[in-house]
């Protein structure tokens, strides 16, 4: 039987639901929950992000814009019009593919440095329009977000709730949710790339020629990987907005695109669960270096020139790498 | 009876060189159509321009009667053409066998709903391509390498492999650019017999290949390209004896 849980090709995910499960066990206070939230939320983020860059080989140094966009269209329509969560969620969402479809189709023409340069431009935009529309986002100064709601049932950070009998605080009960969304997010992401359209996805980036000739659309696909991560950005910059109650433009800023991509590309590319491992990494340093605020872009630049040189795999495919070659190599040794 | 493929006064021009000029041949459905000629030839070039990869400077490419001029390889894909690379062109970051089932792409849309949920209709047809691809690479003679990442098998096994993922699309038409190439006396042969086999299903093959031995033998027709232009086309037999490709070229 534990064969068969090996074997299974959920066996990731059920150990992630595992993780998710012991952890509240340690975390002490409020502050770690929300820590761990975030974690989370960001997670999911670039699990979508690691479709597009891990999968299908393309870049985006814009991914932020879409979070962002995700961010204050929830903020907006449930602070300014009273929407209900989910609708805000799911029409930010439509409202997002269809703005990256639009942007995603004439970029992914190009190619390297070129898409990386149209898809910085594209955040920018972004981040400038958040800025200047201060009439509706609020400008610099940001804008407060009502809490999450489920048809009139509110999930505030501040609450207390009542689960199946058991007495948990508003962080607590936001860490089921964050947890439920993160194990969804890679259980999609996972379907997908075991799927004919993942595979056409991956043979973008391994041979786009292999591709077209055996009648993959690589344009069409380079598209619709564009929109499905941007849709994920969008999502989880919405649930972002109203965990955090207050958002500013700095969530479509360039430097959480660099720290999404950085986590990627530290975690591991093209690995769903590496890319989580590189969130949870990137997230905790600033905690352990908070003396170096102020240079926090300049070290994930820093690491990710570091691993790109050092790790080009990344960090957890690297670690499996060599955890199964000493196994291999203890086996042999026995024989 | 119209040709499969029929090209008619093809020009690829690159700046200054002419890779292909005026070039006309049709090919039978059901044949074995080779290509030969020097290094340099433009044989390779032919075969980007009828698969859709290069778009010609002047001329015309008809398959089944119909212009493929406005279409995109990935269409022609759909209308029954495949091929190999002599750059050979597998996808790394795939398992040898999802290389396969990559071949099967047309033959698996699946809506984007479906593939999320993972219903059991993909999980079916997953299932079902994962054997057929399985049987193709047995059938090339790659079925060792099943689950072997592709970056981990030979370089014979590997030109074996694109064969399986062009015969995964079903074509009618399959274009071989230099599947020998590399390979030692043994694997020629085995090469030579899959040929044939491929051609026994009904396939129609088009080949570019140096090695004379082997097209000669499974060759129904041939044609030999010189500098871009064409210098013969026939039966094996008019080409062996035909003075310009046995002062060009065989006679060398
Ligand atoms: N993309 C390209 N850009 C510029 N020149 C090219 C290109 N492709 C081919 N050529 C030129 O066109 C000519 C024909 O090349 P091609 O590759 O078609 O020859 P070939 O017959 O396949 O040769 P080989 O037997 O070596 O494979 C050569 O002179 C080559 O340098
Ligand atoms: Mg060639």
């Amino acid at each position: 039987m534990l064969n068969r849980f090996m074997q299974s090709r959920l066996r990731g995910l059920m150990v992630l639901a595992l993780i998710l499960i012991i952890l509240p066990v340690f975390l002490g206070n409020p502050f770690h929950y929300e820590l761990v939230i975030q974690m989370a939320i960001i997670a999911a983020t670039v699990v979508g992000l690691n479709l597009l860059v891990g999968f299908a080989g393309q870049i985006s140094l814009g991914h932020a814009g879409f979070f962002g966009l995700g961010a204050y269209f929830t903020g907006i329509a449930t602070g300014t019009y009273g929407w209900s969560s989910i609708p805000a969620l799911v029409v930010g969402a439509i409202a997002v593919g269809i703005i990256a479809w639009v942007v995603g189709r004439p970029i992914l023409r190009l190619k390297g440095h070129y898409l990386s340069m149209a898809t910085l431009a594209v955040g920018f935009i972004i981040a400038i329009i958040l800025n200047n529309e201060r009439a509706i986002t609020g400008g610099p100064d940001g804008m407060p977000v009502p809490a999450f709601d489920l048809f009139g049932w509110e999930l505030s950070t501040f609450g207390r709730y009542s689960l199946f009998g058991v007495d948990i605080s508003g962080v607590q009960a936001w860490y089921i949710l964050a947890s439920v969304v993160l194990l969804l997010a890679v259980w999609f992401a996972q379907n997908l790339i075991e799927s004919p359209i993942g595979r056409a996805l991956r043979s973008v980036k391994g041979s786009e020629v292999a591709a077209s000739v055996v009648g993959v659309d690589t344009a069409k696909y380079k598209s619709l990987v564009f929109v499905i991560s941007a849709i994920y950005a969008s999502v989880m910059g919405g649930l972002y907005a109203h965990f955090q109650g207050f958002i500013t433009p700095a969530v479509a800023s360039f430097e959480f695109s660099i720290l999404f991509i950085t986590m990627v590309v530290l975690g591991g590319m093209g690995s769903t669960f590496g890319v989580i491992l590189g969130a949870v990494v990137l997230k905790l340093l600033p905690q352990v270096l908070a003396d170096f605020q102020e240079l926090e872009t300049v070290m994930f630049g820093l690491i990710l020139m570091l691993t790109m040189i050092f790790m080009p795999k990344g960090l957890l495919p690297t670690i499996t790498a060599t955890v199964s070659k000493r196994m291999r190599k203890k086996a042999g040794g026995e024989a | 009876m119209t040709a499969l493929v029929e090209v008619k006064g093809l020009d690829k021009a690159f700046g200054g060189v002419h890779a292909v000029e005026g070039v006309s041949f049709a090919v039978e459905a059901g044949q074995v159509y080779s290509v030969i000629g020097p290094n340099g030839a433009g044989k390779t070039t032919l075969f980007n321009l009828i698969t859709g990869l290069y778009i010609p400077t002047k001329g015309e490419i008809l398959l089944n009667g119909e212009s493929t001029a406005k279409l995109e390889p990935n269409q022609l894909a759909e209308r029954g053409m495949c091929r190999t690379f002599q750059q050979m062109q597998i996808c790394m970051n795939m398992t040898a066998i999802e290389n396969v089932m990559l071949g099967r792409h047309l033959q698996l849309r699946s809506s984007l709903i479906t593939t999320l949920f993972r219903l059991p209709s993909l999980r079916r047809n997953e299932t079902a391509a994962r054997k057929r691809a399985a049987d193709l690479m047995k059938y090339v003679g790659c079925g060792d390498y099943l689950d072997a990442e592709a970056s981990a098998m030979s370089y014979g096994a590997l030109k074996r492999l694109e064969i399986a993922r062009a015969l995964a699309a079903e074509p009618k038409v399959i274009l071989l650019d230099e599947p020998a190439a590399g390979l030692n006396a043994t694997e020629t042969a085995a090469l030579e017999d899959l040929i044939r086999k491929i051609a026994d299903q009904g396939i129609t093959v088009m080949l570019v290949e140096h090695d004379m031995k082997l097209v000669m033998g499974i060759s129904d027709r041939l044609l030999v390209l010189n500098y871009g232009r064409v210098l013969a086309e026939g039966t094996p037999e008019e080409i062996r004896q035909n003075p310009d490709v046995i002062a060009a070229y065989l006679g060398g």
